[in-house]
């Protein structure tokens, strides 16, 4: 009876695999913790919504605030300014201004270059990022590379004529 | 009693054997030139960094309100703590400098060939592992260029295909570079130094069940090779005293001069510098992230351009032995490369202009270019040297190994 058992290599085979498949799967379900332990921590995540106050930005005015640790352009643009946005559907990423804005006086973009996260600087009609020198226009689209994408619209609203909550649509 | 504590030693543990077979006995070539130095010298350094850091690591604080004054704490206050900085801030720098030529002597003698494949193969795990410590170190500071180096080269990871930007965010610990990014670089500076400690005992294993290689390239016979103690401790010893006087000047003279004055100012997430340039060893590299119009592009480029190294003991296919010595063509090709490589790091360091990025574009060419033709060059030249006759011994050499070869059943 025990020899039969003993001898029963089927049987020892099934068993180390299903020990093999089963310690793996217990390895694979304990590194889930560690990995997640990693991703932003929910302290992190509760600075995901940011209030703006527009009151105080005058026309052609820009201010940045911080999203998500993260510098956000809000530029009060002029008529000028924005019949030039308007004219045309920027670089090599094209996309008309209308997509762009919630309300034409107000452009609203995430200030960081699509090519390796700069913090492009105001110059002139746009922004200049002085890492590789990629240029973007008043709607923040890209007009020169290496950059390959326009200046990311964050998810925003309008709650009153004055005042944005960037972080959530609506 | 000496004898006697050893013998009872040796009795539980092999120690005098280890002892005479891998320190003071190891069979060393008697030949081996100073280009043979920097092995040790980079285990040297290594210790001078873990010495360095552990003593730094008690006044340094990894936390983004604290961490840029913890180090004015240590360059002002600590007893000797500008010299525990200096010595490593500078002993990264020596690292480098140490380990490129340590490569570079690799390649110009051709010592990556069978049977040291995976002596090359360790060494460029260390070289990726010695990275990574370098980079994630360079964030502790949280100076403005620590800040927008780490934004930037977690940005790479951005390349990932499908899950990009989820990659990014989780290996930051937040959307952007921040104290979780900071506390995880901190951890993981203080526990990679200890897995290249791992790897060199791996890579040491390798080297002395194969050997040294030497500049004859011809596999001198056990006769021919003399015990490591005292002819080689010796010599490492005076190549480190050299070393030294050259690491003691930058350490006491010159310390700011491979650390960007932007790093002086505290990290600002709301402004970028105008001019952000890497450490100077990661600069070739750069220069061919830069030099890639795409960006996935120049992220694989930048990659394959690490890592291309470990495909040398495939791409070369000339059995000459000795490498460049013997190998009139491979020896341009070297010094071409060599050219190349300091280009490209001039390149790294400019900011881009229409020129830069066109000398950069060239220089990335070759620099692949070299590779691609390795296989074919040396296959032609060894034809033309053995055709043109090598030297007796070296014809030797040939002969001596394809009979090993078949002897080995062909194998080796
Ligand atoms: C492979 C060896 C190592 C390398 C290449 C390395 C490299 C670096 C670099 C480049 C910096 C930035 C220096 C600066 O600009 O100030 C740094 C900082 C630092 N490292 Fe290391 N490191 C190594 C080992 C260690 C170890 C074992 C520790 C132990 C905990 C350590 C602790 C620190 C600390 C506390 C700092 C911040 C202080 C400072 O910036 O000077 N390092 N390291
Ligand atoms: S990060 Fe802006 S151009 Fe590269």
């Amino acid at each position: 009876m025990e020899n039969e058992a003993l001898s029963n290599s089927d049987r020892r085979d099934f068993l180390v695999k299903l020990t093999s498949v089963v310690g793996g799967a217990g390895v694979a379900a304990t590194c889930v913790p560690f990995v997640a332990s990693m991703n932003p921590s929910s302290d992190v995540l509760a600075k995901a919504e940011t209030e703006v106050d527009l009151t105080g930005i005058p026309p052609g005015g820009l201010r940045t605030v911080a999203w998500q640790g993260k510098p956000v352009f809000i530029l009060r643009r002029t008529p000028d300014e924005i019949k030039e946005a308007q004219a045309s559907n920027g670089g090599s990423d094209p996309e008309p201004d209308s997509q762009r804005v919630k309300n034409p006086e107000w452009l609203v973009v995430i200030g960081v270059c699509t090519h390796m996260g700069c913090v492009p600087n105001k110059e002139g009609a746009g922004w200049t990022c002085h890492c590789h020198g990629s240029q973007y226009d008043d709607s923040g689209r890209v007009t020169r590379g290496p950059a390959p994408k326009n200046l990311e619209v964050p998810p925003y609203h309008f709650v009153s004529e004055n005042k944005i909550v960037i972080g959530k649509v609506a | 009693m000496k004898t006697k504590i050893i013998n009872w030693i040796d009795q539980r543990f092999p120690l005098t054997s280890f002892v005479e077979h891998d320190l003071t006995g190891y069979p060393t070539p008697r030949n081996l030139s100073y280009w043979w130095n920097f092995g040790f010298l980079a285990g040297f350094v290594l210790v001078l960094q873990v010495v360095t850091g552990i003593f730094l690591a008690m006044h340094y604080k990894a936390d983004v309100s604290l961490s840029f004054d913890s180090i004015q704490h240590i360059m002002r206050d600590v007893n000797y703590g500008w010299l525990l900085r200096y010595m490593h801030a500078m002993g990264a720098s020596a690292f480098f400098f140490v380990i490129f030529v340590h490569m570079a002597r690799t390649l110009y003698y051709g010592s990556y060939r069978a049977p040291r494949e995976l002596l090359w193969w360790t060494g460029q795990g260390l070289l990726l592992l010695l990275m990574a410590t370098a980079f994630m170190g360079y964030l502790l500071p949280w100076g403005q260029m620590s800040f927008w180096g780490a934004t930037v080269i977690t940005n790479l990871f951005r390349a990932t295909p499908f899950f990009g930007d989820q990659v990014v965010i989780w290996l930051r610990g937040d959307f952007t570079v921040g104290d979780a990014t900071l506390s995880r670089f901190f951890s993981l500076h203080y526990l990679f130094p200890f897995l290249i400690i791992g790897a060199v005992v791996v890579h040491l294993v390798a080297l002395h069940t194969v050997k040294s290689s030497n500049p004859s390239g011809i596999d001198l016979a056990d006769h021919d090779n003399i015990p490591f103690h005292p002819y080689f401790t010796i010599k490492d010893l005076y190549g480190l005293g050299l070393f030294l006087m050259l690491y003691s000047v930058f350490v006491f003279f010159i310390p700011d001069s491979l650390i960007e004055p932007a790093n002086n100012i505290p990290a600002n997430p709301m402004m970028t510098p105008n001019h952000i340039v890497p450490e100077w060893y990661f600069l070739p590299f750069y220069a061919i992230l830069r030099s890639v119009p795409n960006m996935v592009g120049g992220v694989v480029a930048m990659g394959l351009s690490v890592i291309i190294f470990a495909f040398m003991p495939y791409l070369d296919r000339s059995r000459i032995p000795g490498g460049a010595r013997h190998r009139p063509i491979y020896r341009v090709q070297f010094y071409l490369f060599m050219i190349d490589m300091l280009v490209l790091g001039f390149v790294g360091y400019y900011p881009p202009t229409d020129q830069s990025i066109l000398i950069g574009q060239v220089a990335t060419l070759c620099y692949f270019g070299s590779f691609f033709i390795v296989p074919f060059l040396s296959k032609v030249e060894e034809r033309w040297l053995i055709k043109r006759g090598l030297p007796p011994e070296v014809m030797a050499l040939i002969e001596s190994e394809k009979h090993e070869i078949s002897k080995k059943g062909g194998k080796l």
